[in-house]
């Protein structure tokens, strides 16, 4: 592989200039915010910013890879892909956060600078090829999210949740970290390519070295993903983070480590193979099974989408196992499907919640679903695709990851799979089920709507694209399937 | 000679490491880390990385320390302190040790380095440590450099919407 070292070529990191550049305008105009009225503007400012990241990244896509900074980054259809994602979940993040920000009263200026930083963060990850850039973009989005973790105003939640989330968030830091020093130990290098090349003449293959890196490493990724058995943050950090945050979380972080988990280990460690698909294997029966049987139980309805997003990780990580094109097209596919849905679901919580964490309980949303029909509605589509029913996207998600693992021979882990989306069906229908067929217990107070038009636009967005990616997938695919070539 | 150094400046640095968690008294702890941070230094002068041992110093044993240490004393946890610590002699000696340790270890480091300096791969014409970090730090890892400004930006914002909140 011929990179060109010796250039910077600063457009290639142009998704991230625009995005930083935002983040200090938003910074700047903060200064000048007076009253309460005026903060939508800074969300604006940064939303602007998406969108010109969004067309950097755009005149990426279809070209032939280009490296800079010392093949440091690369500019490619896979990172151009992710980094559409990531601002697809950010912008709709900043649309939901208008109006939420200034109803419970948190500080706006810095709330959308960290969310952009963090937006910056994942856009990095997608598009480094060296490790040492991956871990930097892993801690900007890190840190980030530790602070907008614990922004809810004077809630203890919040800050038990951003606590332990930092707490854990260095402690798995820790490991990536030990994971990268002892893959340089035996590799050599920290940039990908090169530790691809070391590993494809196949001398040190068995080096213990080489291996319990590949082990940290994959710990490290695990805890951002929620993956069993370092799932245990998620429930608690989903649950007092700002709603918004929570759903940013639930799939920006999400994809962000999935790319680069794919980038590491399907990329540069594919001679290592057998030994991390195994490991994912038995990670993936335990995130999916752990993640829906403990939703069961949760009566919270972040902390059921928490449970939720931990399942939905273990069926990603199944098309991570099938590997090929079917399998790491299919992860793309679901990723992309999942981020609509499941911000979607967030923006009726929002809308439902008041200030103060009120309305979290799935029993304020008895009886919704028939005084707002359209609310209901919406909830019912996302609940429908998340449970994976036909015709939705998250039907077709689930399809093209179950029939690559057929393809490639995991039929134990396809059944054990729709056993669990099975049992998946029962809580999401739940939800459905309270919001239009059961009555509010009398006395309690009638629970009013947030409305929103900024979070009415994020409905309609997800609900478009929810229905629509599960009717025409097939343009969809083959977006995810363009942007895996170098992994074939 | 250098293998010896190497496993002898380790084990402190781990053994160190270990005591700095297992005690309870929390200045005690700072000190222990304190001592790791000198054999990691010294671990660096081993690996011929002297700028790397002095920023080290003086970074990580000096700047960082003497905010832990601030924050240690700032927390006032002066009964725990006085039922868990040592007595005053025991202290004394202790720290009569460790000064004694350190003083070893520096010297150690100048054996090392002069040891180093006789060695016959150190060819002339090699630029130097400090010279050779900073074409490194703005070539190769130019934009790991620039991205760590963010990340602490990113830092910076988030201490202070942290800590302001109370207000």
């Amino acid at each position: 592989m011929g990179i060109e070292t010796g250039t910077v070529m600063l457009s290639i990191i142009g998704p991230e200039v625009v995005l930083v550049l935002a983040a200090l305008g938003i910074m700047m105009t903060d200064l000048f915010v007076k009253s309460d009225s005026e903060q939508p503007f800074l969300m604006w400012i940064g939303f602007v910013g998406m969108l010109g990241a969004l067309a950097v990244s755009a005149s990426f896509w279809g070209k032939e890879a280009a490296y800079g900074f010392y093949g440091m980054v690369v500019a490619d259809n896979f990172s151009a892909f992710f980094t559409t994602l990531f601002l697809i979940a950010g912008g709709l993040t900043l649309l939901m956060s208008s109006g939420y920000v200034r109803a419970q009263g948190i500080a706006a200026g810095e709330y959308y600078t960290l969310t952009l930083f963090a937006t910056t963060g994942m856009v990095l990850m997608a598009q480094s090829t060296d490790l040492i850039m991956l871990f930097l973009g892993l801690e900007v989005l890190s840190v980030s999210l530790y602070v907008l973790a614990g922004m809810a105003q004077d809630s203890t939640r919040s800050a038990e949740s951003s606590l332990k989330y930092f707490m854990l968030g260095a402690f798995s830091t820790g490991f990536l970290l030990y994971g990268i020093a002892l893959l340089y130990g035996a590799c050599g290098s920290t940039r990908l390519a090169d530790i691809g090349s070391v590993l494809a003449q196949k001398q040190i293959l068995r080096e213990p070295m080489l291996l319990a890196g590949m082990g940290l490493l994959l710990t490290g990724f695990g805890f951002k993903i929620a993956m069993a058995p370092f799932h245990r943050w998620a429930p608690d950090v989903y649950e007092g983070a700002p709603t918004p945050i929570t759903g940013f979380m639930s799939v920006g972080v999400k994809a962000a480590a999935f790319a680069a988990l794919l980038r590491v280990f399907a990329g540069s460690l594919a001679a290592l193979s057998p030994h991390w698909k195994e490991l994912l294997w038995i990670g993936s029966v335990l995130t999916m099974t752990i993640g829906n049987v403990a939703a069961l139980r949760q009566t919270n309805i972040k902390r059921m989408l928490a449970y939720s997003s931990i399942a939905h990780a273990g069926y990603i990580l199944i098309g991570v196992v099938a590997g090929g094109s079917a399998g790491t097209g299919a992860v793309l596919y679901y990723l992309l499907v999942y981020t609509l849905m499941n911000i979607g679901a967030f923006a009726v919580v929002i809308t439902i919640e008041q200030k103060g964490e009120k309305n979290l309980n799935l029993s304020a949303y008895a009886g919704i679903g028939s005084r707002h029909l359209a609310l209901g509605a919406a909830m019912a589509v996302f609940m429908f695709s998340l449970a994976g029913i036909p015709p939705f996207s998250g039907f077709m998600g689930k399809f093209y990851i179950f029939s690559a693992a057929v393809k490639e021979g995991y039929i134990g882990l396809t059944i054990i799979a729709v056993l669990n989306s099975l049992v998946s069906v029962y809580y999401y229908l739940r939800v459905t089920v309270m919001m239009f067929m059961q009555e509010p217990e009398s006395g309690a107070e009638e629970a009013a709507v947030f409305f929103h038009p900024a979070l009415a636009g994020v409905l309609l967005i997800a609900i478009f694209f929810t229905v629509q990616m599960g009717l025409f997938p097939s343009s969809y695919l083959q977006f995810a399937q363009d942007s895996i070539k170098m992994f074939l | 000679m250098e293998q010896q150094l190497f496993w002898l400046w380790g084990g402190i640095a781990v053994i160190s490491a270990v005591m700095m968690i297992l005690k309870r008294n929390p200045v005690h702890s700072a000190l222990c880390l304190v001592v790791v941070f000198v054999s990691l230094a010294l671990l660096y002068v081993l690996l011929g990385a002297e700028f790397l041992a002095a920023v080290q110093v003086i970074v990580y044993a000096g700047a960082i320390m003497v905010l832990f240490l601030f924050v240690i004393m700032l927390l006032n946890l002066e009964t725990e302190v006085r039922s868990q610590g040592l007595s005053r002699v025991a202290f004394k000696a202790c720290s009569l040790a460790g000064t004694g340790l350190l003083l070893l270890l520096l010297l150690g480091g100048g054996a090392v380095k002069a040891l180093r300096a006789m060695a016959p791969e150190q060819v002339s014409g090699v630029p130097g440590n400090t010279q050779a970090v900073a074409e490194l730090l703005f070539t190769k890892y130019l934009l790991p450099f620039e991205v760590t400004s963010i990340l602490l930006l990113a830092a910076i914002v988030g201490a202070l919407v942290l800590a302001g909140k109370r207000d």
